[in-house]
Formats: structure tokens, sequence, C-alpha cells
């Protein structure tokens, strides 16, 4: 690095800040829309110096949308409440269910193991819209469609699969010999599945717990059909800003703002924990 | 304290069979030490004695209690493992203190526990450390205050060395033995190394392939090793071997060796005419003045002074090369010809194509050796 030329160093510097801006332009430009009208976002050609409002928000939030055509009700802050509500649930559900199994199928090589591991991943080989129809029935049938359970119970097919594969694989990566150590001192089997293989497979599991509820938040298909209005996430309500009399784009914006940031958080949040995962696992043994 | 007594043990992992119908008993007190190369099934039977893995047939009784199917946390017994086996996310005092807990031993009891063993391991000055900021000198230590810290009856302490720096080793062969008879426990010691095997066992076990070869004392297994294979391990520098045909003369049985005939007392009949192999420590072999009789005359190839002792290799007339051991300090030969005789009491003959030593202990007795 030290024998890079100074031209070198602004090429880099730029090719750097060029691919930033590529990627993150998307955003950065969702995120000026959320605070212009219609209007100013449908100018052509488009500027970059706005007056900022924050008309787009506070629909959205009193669940007012005002249009050409007149005021529309719209159930945004419902929406965002039963994503964060389904998604929350969906994934500790996941996890409860999840990371035991995980570690039976790690720890316990029983008659048929690899058999029922591999089933459950396989939940993730069918095209959602190929269950879809045959799981509408069945929910009809069973008077789960339309309610929360069942929503959540669909939502096991995403997360289930995904925190079973890879919690399993981080319990696996636990020497057997540290847990052998701690029954041999006199503790039960339970005891060692809380006190070592659960801190010791914890980023592992807050890394699965998070793409699980980052893969249940953006659900789009399982919610559209088997949820009506009330329950449904932000990703189906976000429909509703298709109006008659044109695409909200401003409200758009602001609702996709509002809900990428509970993700965003998380992520950032997590991401302490699965840094110290990484540097735990490289003095193992 | 316990006695720990195997009936009939056999162990498989899909068709391979690790442990073979293996019967082992050791006494309350006692530190046997199961010694063998890699794969010969030492570490399964330790971990079937802890209870982590369940023999398929057979009998495991500790205490004269049957163990068989007992879990683990049950058995009372404390182990060290050859890779620590430490629990990363804990300091080393929670590591040292889980057995105790375990035992749901008060606050202060645990405190005065851990800092007793710690202090007896000389790793009290670390125990706020997390296993990651401790030297692997260290991090052994502290498996072994864990293994130590509940004074279990039954201690099983799986190749505790095999890790660590060669000077630590050294200490800990010095310090180790003091430490189990201090606490009195029956030791089950596993190692690869038969200097350690020497100094800490009242017994040895040899295994290879899932079967105890030979049970003994150190100096049993040392002296009248039961074949070949149990010889060339045990001692520094290795046992010469060299292939032999014992015949009889009017002075009894002899064997011959670079022209010379070194008669053997006690030679078993058997031994006469069979193609064998004698076994002759480098020790038990002297340099020697020209013209005394029964002296081996060779060739000084080789001189190694180590720090104890001085390692010289010289060659026959015939070829073979010898190794011949002698304090260091004392007289020898670094170069040009010279003579050697065998030390009596220590030669060993073995079958050339089992490797099993032949007849009792051979006693070896040097006759003047006439030019053949």
């Amino acid at each position: 690095m030290e024998h890079t030329s100074l031209i070198e160093r602004i090429l880099r510097g730029i090719a750097l800040t060029l691919v930033v801006i590529f990627f993150m332009f998307p955003i950065l430009w969702i995120f000026m829309m959320s605070f212009q009208t219609n209007e100013t976002i449908l100018r052509i050609p488009p500027q970059l110096i706005f007056e900022p409002t924050l008309a787009n928000y506070t629909a959205l939030i009193t669940g007012k949308l005002m249009t050409a055509a007149g005021t529309l009700d719209i159930a945004f802050m419902r929406n965002l409440w039963n994503s964060v509500f389904l998604s929350v649930t969906s994934v500790a559900v996941s996890l409860l269910l999840g990371v035991p199994a995980a570690y039976a199928f790690a720890r316990h090589k029983f008659r048929g193991s690899e058999d029922i591991a591999f089933t459950l991943l396989s939940f993730k080989f069918a095209p959602a819209l190929l269950v879809l129809l045959p799981l509408t029935l069945y929910f009809q049938k069973l008077g789960l469609a339309n309610t929360y359970f069942g929503l959540i119970w669909v939502y096991q097919l995403i997360c289930l699969p995904l925190i079973l594969w890879i919690v399993r694989g981080y319990f696996e990566d636990i020497p057997a010999d540290i847990e052998y150590a701690y029954r041999i001192g006199g503790h039960s089997w339970f005891a060692t599945f809380r006190k070592i293989a659960l801190p010791l497979a914890g980023p592992g599991i807050a890394a699965a717990g998070l793409l699980a509820f980052i893969f249940a938040w953006n659900n789009f298909v399982f919610a559209l059909v088997l949820a009506s209005a009330d329950k449904q996430p932000v990703t189906v309500g976000a429909l509703a800003f298709i109006t008659s009399s044109g695409i909200q784009y401003g409200q758009i914006s602001a609702a996709i703002v509002l809900s990428i940031t509970p993700t965003l958080a998380l992520a950032l949040y997590a991401q302490r924990y699965l840094v110290e995962g990484l540097s735990l696992g490289a003095v193992k043994g | 304290m316990a006695s720990l007594e195997l009936k009939n043990i056999v162990k498989r992992y899909k068709s391979h069979t690790v442990l073979d119908n293996l019967s082992l008993t050791v006494a309350d007190g006692e530190t046997l030490v199961l010694f063998g190369p890699s794969g010969a099934g030492k570490t399964v039977l330790l971990r079937l004695v802890a209870g982590v893995i369940d023999p398929d047939e057979g009998k495991i009784l500790i205490g004269g209690d049957d163990m068989t199917d007992v879990d683990a946390e049950f058995r009372g017994v404390g182990m060290a493992f050859q890779n620590f086996a430490l629990f990363p996310h804990m300091s080393a005092f929670d590591n040292i203190a889980t057995p105790l807990e375990a035992k749901r031993s008060s606050q202060g009891a645990i405190k005065a526990g851990v800092d007793s063993v710690a202090k007896l391991l000389k790793i009290a000055h670390v125990l706020s450390h997390k296993p990651r900021a401790l030297s692997n000198g260290q991090k052994q230590r502290t498996a072994l205050a864990r293994a130590l810290v509940g004074s279990p009856p039954l201690l099983l302490l799986d190749d505790p060395l095999r890790n660590v720096d060669a000077k630590l080793r050294f200490e800990m062969r010095l310090e180790l033995p003091r430490l189990l008879a201090d606490r009195g426990a029956t030791v089950v010691y596993v190692t690869q190394d038969y200097k350690e095997a020497m100094a800490l066992g009242d017994r040895i076990a040899v295994m290879s392939q899932g079967v105890i070869r030979q049970l003994g004392t150190p100096e049993q297994i040392y002296r009248e090793p039961a074949n070949i294979e149990i010889a060339r391990p045990f001692g520094d520098p290795t046992i010469n071997l060299l292939d032999v045909k014992p015949a009889r003369d009017a002075r009894g049985i002899y064997v011959g060796l670079s022209n010379v005939q070194v008669h053997l007392a006690e030679a078993p009949e058997t031994a006469i005419g069979r193609d064998c192999v004698i076994g002759l420590r480098p020790e038990s072999l002297h340099f020697v003045a020209d013209n005394q009789p029964g002296a081996i005359p060779v060739t000084v190839e080789a001189e190694t002074p180590l720090n104890e002792k001085i390692v010289t290799l010289v060659r026959t007339v015939r070829g073979r090369e010898i190794l011949v051991s002698r304090p260091a300090g004392t007289p020898g030969r670094n170069e040009g010809r010279a003579h050697i005789a065998v030390d009596g009491k220590s030669a060993l003959l073995f079958d050339h194509a089992s490797g099993e030593r032949i007849g009792a202990k051979t006693v070896v007795k040097l006759r003047n050796g006439e030019a053949a």
C-alpha cells in the first residue's frame, strides 16, 4: 500500500465513491422522495433542491391519505404493527423449536435423523406459489385463513429450516469434548445445553434469527393470499398506495423508510454479536 | 476412594472394533498408565469409563458399583482432556468451579476449593483470565485443576501433557506423581510418551488395536517386554534389534554377533535353530578394552552427547548398526575402532516371525569368544 502513487490513491478513492453511490443511491433517493410531494417528485428534470415536507409521514401515521380524488383511509400503521408482530412471533417460535432441534440433530445421531433434517430443509425447495393453493384450501377448511396463528404457522416454512440448518452447523463446530467436560463435572445434559452449547452457539443463533427475521419481514405472497386487510404486513399493505388517482410516490417512499427501519436497526444491533462470534470461534479448542 | 473394574468391554464403530473384549482392574489408589500408539483405543476406553460414550458389550464397575448404564454426571469421576476442553466463555476461575457448582456447594466453599487447587497448580494469578488469554501451560493446568477440584475418587487423565512444550512437560512429569499421590485417588493416565508412563505408572497397560498387549509394572515392561512392539517404544535411544539364530554347543546356547559367540545362559531350548531377533538395550552395552574376552569389534560412526548421557552409533564388522549409551562423563571411544561388550541380564530374544519374546528372561553370560 505504501508504494501506491498519489494518482493511484485518488483513482481508487473515486472508484470506491462510485461504487458506494451506485449502491446507496436508490436508498438515498427514496429517503429524499419521502420528504416531497408527488408534484415535486414527478418534476422533469428531477431536482435535488426542494422544500421538505412531513406530509407523507403525517398521512401514514394518521391513516388519512389525501389524493386528488379525495381522502382515502389507509391502514399503514396497522400493517407495520402486523409486520412486527408476525415477524417477531414467527422468529421467536422458530427459535424455540429450531434451536433445540438443531442441537439434537448436531449431537445425537438417531435413526432417521438425517432424513428428518433434510425433509425440513426441503420445505424451502417448493416455490411458494405452488404450495399456496392447497394451503389456502386447507386453511379455509381448518378455519386458519386470515388468523395470526395460521400466518405464523406458515411463516415457520420460511424461518424454521433456515434456523435449524444454520444453528446446527454452529452446534457441530463446538468440540464435543467441551460438553463432555461439563457433564463429567456433574451437570445434566440440559444444564450442558443451557450453559455451554447455547452461549457458544449464541452468535450463530443471532445470525440465523436475524436472517429469518428479514425473510419473514419481506414475505409477500403468503400474507397476500392468506390474510385480509387487518392482518396484512407492510409488504402487502404497500399495494394500497396504487390508487385510482395515481401512484402515491411520496407515501410509498415514506412507507419504505419506515418499514426498513426496524430491520436496519436490528441488523446494526446484531452486528456486534456477529463479529464477536467470529473472533470467539478463532480461539476455539 | 474407588477401584475400577472393566469386564469384557467391546466397542465398535460401524464394523470397526475399537475395543475388543477388554478386561482390566485398577486397584484403589493405584495409578495405571494406558500406553500405546494413536488409534489403540486408549481415549475411547477413558471415555467409556467417564460415561460419555457407551460400550456395546461389557460392564464398568467403579468402587464396586455397576456404572455401565449410569450417566456421566453421576459417576463422580474427574477428567482432563488432551485438548484441554476449557469453556471458552468462562474465566479460569469459573472453569475450575464448574464441578463444585454441580455439587451445589456454597459460594464460600467454591471459592476456597478453587483457590486451593489453583495455588497447588500455580495458576492463582490468572484465575480471572478467559482461556484465550492463557498460555498453553496455564490452560493445561486449568484443565487439570478442573479435574482435581472436586476431589473425585477416580481421575481420568487423557494425555494432559501432549499439547504443552517440552520444558513444561518435564516439570509436570516431576510434579504430577506427588500431586496424584497426595490426592490418594485412583488414576487412569493415557500417554504416548514412555518416560511419562515410566515416571507416573504404578502399572502400565500397553495397548494396541483395542487389546491390552501387556500389563505390568514399569520395571516389568522395560525388562521383560512381551514382544518387539512393546520393547521398541520403551527406551531412549531405542533398543538394538539384531537378527540372530541361536545354536547350541558344549557350553550351552549361544548367538553369533560379529564372529563372536555370545552365550545366553537360561535361554529357552525352543529358541535353538529358530530365526530370532535379539534385543540389546543401548545402556547394557559398554566400551571395553580390546583384550577383554567376548568383546565385539566395532567401528565408531558417530557420537551424540545428550545432557545426561552420550549415545554412540557403532558399526559391526558385518555392517550392522548398534547404539551404545553411557552416562555423560564416563570414558568411551568417539572415533576409530573399538570393542563393546554386552552387559548381562538384559538381552531379550524374540521370535523373528511373530515378534513375541521367547521364554523367560534370558540372562546373558559372556564366554570367551572364538572366531568362527
